[in-house]
């Protein structure tokens, strides 16, 4: 994005006078314009101050010149005057993107001509040292690969920078976010559908049923699905809950199993074992119908690319499938 | 103790007063709250879970109360005095001046009460919401009235250098607070900013860091421009050098805020030509330490027996040191080591404690005896103590920072074999622990000599209390 013709001069103009403005002060002060000699009082006083009229230091002068000219030299050399490029032809990135596609397409040409974009040639560089050794790693199967100790420790490192931060340094989760080291899947635990979770993300959504419940609507349900899990509540509450989870089995299912045990890939929750993603306290179960929940596991293709993203998964399958 | 001081009826040394004793005041609370939340980053359960105790909103209380509550009210209460010596001319309005007392306090307060409330614009250094920036600015203005007026109605041929300063900082804060806070008010209590994006950031910047440039340098640079010379009794180095520093400071800080910004979406014209000015700005700068610290030519030997001017000159020190560590820090190379990390935390405090907080205290020790018409304060020897656990507080605590924050920026950096980073966040922060302690410890040197300070001023106020009662 370039700048109009009126902003480029205005922005030569006031760097201009700056820099002028400086040599031009340091310049006159040199010469001692105060009417009285060298190391002499000014002749003013201020409440008992004098002020001396000595000359400035030398060597702050020369400094001073030394970096204006210094100044002078980095901004003929690198971008800094309005649109002017620089003669080096330096950029930190592509400036001035609005697309992903036209950020792709300038990276190319960038990496394919060697300009001196700074991030292009810094990823072409690392593309170059470490792609071979992800390439690698890509080229076995994840159910091999888990169990490769030099991937293992890669992946872990990749977990560690990228993952740990929602599923914590160990996998095992928090509440909002699910432990990976337990058998317990939403979308599966096969290779396949780690990788799959892993490159293109989830969207989970559970509807808020509170307004379609109604507070005593949602007080039943809670009970009945306490009682799927096992827990001891009150029957008749629970029974009235019964009547109305039809609505809940759709994802589900009717034996409150969750989506993955009939082969859907909704990503509903096993309502009948004791793990719960978003608390299993009668308050939270509570609030989960009443008000819903929406998880999202960001996609990670465009983030890391798929080399990495394979070698995640094989370290997500090791921690959730340790060997014997 | 005799009072040999004139007194000087004609001055409105009332204000001065009320802001002096202020300044203390704030500073111990502001520098407070700075050593509990430094140890809310060793101890977390210090938050109490109590949302108004947490960092989060601590933090820009902090900040507030020591650069707008204590800093500021040091510039009112010596501008106002010196402006009136130099100018020999009592300020143009009591009623105006009291005015910018009490409007100032009454932000101070606004700011207590919202920010642990939560209340906040998000933007550093102007967290406060929209209509505290109004009264902000209402008093500025008339701060600018009465400290512009006074000087235009002066009796002195000259203005003094002194007053340069302080003109510029008041004039330039006022164009920045207006411009920055410019914000579409959505209730009583939220705005939005009128800007967006890289516009926004750089604004945002542009106002950050010349609020460092002038409320935290020009202004104090005011306060050292008298108070040094004075307390040296020795006439200010070179006339000269003054003119140049003075104009090629104020005319390169303007440039310098896109510093804060390098390797970010703001365009790289931007970035360069911050880089550029913040690294010639290192000149102007150090300009006006040689001229404080060459004052001192025929009068080293004071500093073996006077306290208050081994805080003036130190604080210069303080003042050279942080105005060569920042250019350094502009440098988009050093800069990709340094931001982000402790290092950045350390070079405020530098600034902050080195330069802002000593140059104050000197000139309130200076002050405030003069102010109640005594020689000195009640004890010199404790003014001592006090600049003994000022300076190895703010030792501690920038070493601490400079070390943490470099093994941070190594650590972030460090990359294996393979290409993935070698160390996560967490273990950098871990590895962090032992050097928040030592800052936490040196915070507790700074408060435990502001606590000398109040003590010693109460004394001084008292005792000059009971001469006039007996008088």
């Amino acid at each position: 994005m370039v700048m109009t013709e009126f902003w480029h001069w205005w922005i030569i103009l006031l760097t201009s006078i700056s820099l002028v403005g400086c040599f031009w002060i340091i310049t006159v002060n040199l010469k001692n314009y105060a009417g009285v000699p060298e190391g002499e009082s000014m002749g003013h006083e201020f409440d008992g101050i004098e002020e001396l009229n000595n000359p400035l230091p030398k060597w702050w002068t020369y400094m001073f010149y030394f970096i204006l000219v210094w100044a002078i030299g980095y901004l003929i050399l690198m971008p800094g005057m309005g649109n002017w490029e620089g003669l080096l032809g330096w950029k930190s990135s592509n400036q001035g993107i609005v697309s992903l596609e036209e950020s792709r397409t300038l990276s190319a040409k960038a990496i394919d001509e060697g300009l001196l974009v700074q991030f292009d040639q810094e990823v072409k560089h690392a593309d170059e040292v470490y792609g071979p050794v992800f390439q690698a790693f890509a080229a076995k199967p994840i159910a091999e690969l888990a169990y490769d100790d030099d991937a293992y420790k890669v992946g872990q490192r990749l977990f560690l920078q990228n993952c740990a931060l929602c599923h914590g340094s160990d996998a095992r989760g928090s509440n909002k976010f699910p432990n990976l080291t337990d058998t317990d899947w939403l979308y599966g635990g096969t290779p396949e559908k780690i990788k799959e979770t892993l490159l293109h993300g989830r969207k989970a959504a559970m509807p808020a049923w509170g307004p379609a419940l109604g507070e005593d609507g949602v007080q039943e349900m809670t009970a009945y699905v306490l009682k799927l899990a096992g827990r001891k509540v009150n029957d008749k509450l629970a029974d009235a809950g019964k009547a109305k989870f039809g609505m809940c089995a759709a994802c589900h299912g009717a034996d409150g199993k969750g989506s993955l045990a009939h082969g859907l890939p909704f990503g509903a929750p096993n309502l009948t074992d004791n793990v719960w993603l978003y608390g299993g306290s009668k308050k939270a179960v509570e609030e989960t119908i009443r008000a819903g929940r929406n998880g999202v596991m960001p996609a990670w293709k465009d983030v890391l690319g798929e080399d990495k993203v394979h070698v995640i998964s094989s370290y997500v399958y090791r921690i959730s499938h340790p060997k014997e | 103790m005799t009072t040999t001081t004139i007194a000087h009826p004609e001055y409105n040394y009332k204000v001065v007063k009320q802001f002096a004793l202020t300044t203390v005041f704030w500073g111990l609370i502001g520098m407070t709250v700075g050593v509990l939340i430094a140890a809310q980053l060793i101890w977390p359960a210090l938050n109490f879970e109590t949302p108004w105790l947490t960092f989060s909103r601590l933090r820009p209380l902090h900040t507030n109360a020591v650069i707008f509550a204590f800093g500021t009210s040091a510039l009112f209460a010596t501008s106002y005095y010196v402006v009136q010596r130099t100018c020999k001319v009592k300020l143009i309005s009591d009623k105006v001046a009291a005015f910018t007392f009490w409007g100032w306090q009454a932000v101070i307060i606004a700011a207590v009460i919202t920010l642990p409330m939560g209340l906040t614009t998000s933007k550093e250094y102007a967290e406060l919401e929209w209509p505290i920036d109004i009264l902000i600015t209402i008093v500025w203005l008339a701060y600018a009235y009465v400290f512009l007026g006074t000087i235009a109605i002066r009796k002195t041929s000259h203005i003094y250098v002194a007053n340069w300063f302080y003109a510029g900082f008041i004039i330039t804060v006022a164009v920045l607070h207006l411009v920055n806070s410019a914000a579409i008010p959505v209730t009583l209590f939220k705005s939005y900013s009128i800007y967006s994006g890289a516009v926004d950031a750089m604004v945002q910047w542009w106002y950050g860091h010349n609020a460092v440039g002038f409320l935290l340098t020009a202004g104090f640079l005011g306060m050292m421009y008298y108070f040094v010379p004075k307390q040296a009794e020795r006439p200010v180095y070179s006339y000269r050098l003054s003119v140049v520093h003075f104009w090629a400071l104020i005319s390169l800080y303007i440039w310098a805020g896109p510093h804060h910004l390098h390797y970010t979406a703001l365009p790289d014209w931007t970035q360069s030509l911050g880089m550029v000015m913040s690294m010639i700005l290192f000149i102007p700068s150090w300009g006006g330490m040689i001229n404080g610290i060459m004052t001192l030519s025929g009068a080293w030997h004071k500093l073996r027996t006077d306290p208050i001017l081994r805080f003036l000159i130190v604080s210069l020190s303080f003042y050279g040191m942080s105005t060569f560590e920042g250019p350094m820090m502009a440098i988009k190379s050093v800069n990709a080591l340094s931001h982000y990390t402790d290092w950045t935390i350390g070079h405020v405090h530098s600034g902050a404690l080195g330069w802002v907080a000593m140059v104050s205290i000197g000139a309130l020790y200076h002050l405030i005896p003069r102010l109640y018409g005594k020689v000195d304060m009640a004890s010199t020897k404790l003014i001592n103590t006090h600049f003994w656990l000022h300076t190895v507080g703010v030792v501690l605590y920038i070493v601490a920072m400079w070390i943490s924050g470099v093994m941070q920026g190594l650590m972030w950096r460090a990359v294996n074999s393979d290409g993935t980073l070698t160390y996560s966040f967490v273990q950098s922060l871990e590895a962090s622990y032992p050097f928040y302690f030592v800052r936490f410890l040196g915070g507790l040197f700074v408060v435990a000599g502001m606590l000398v300070m109040v003590y010693n001023v109460v004394k001084t106020v008292r005792e000059s209390k009971q001469v006039t009662a007996a008088a």
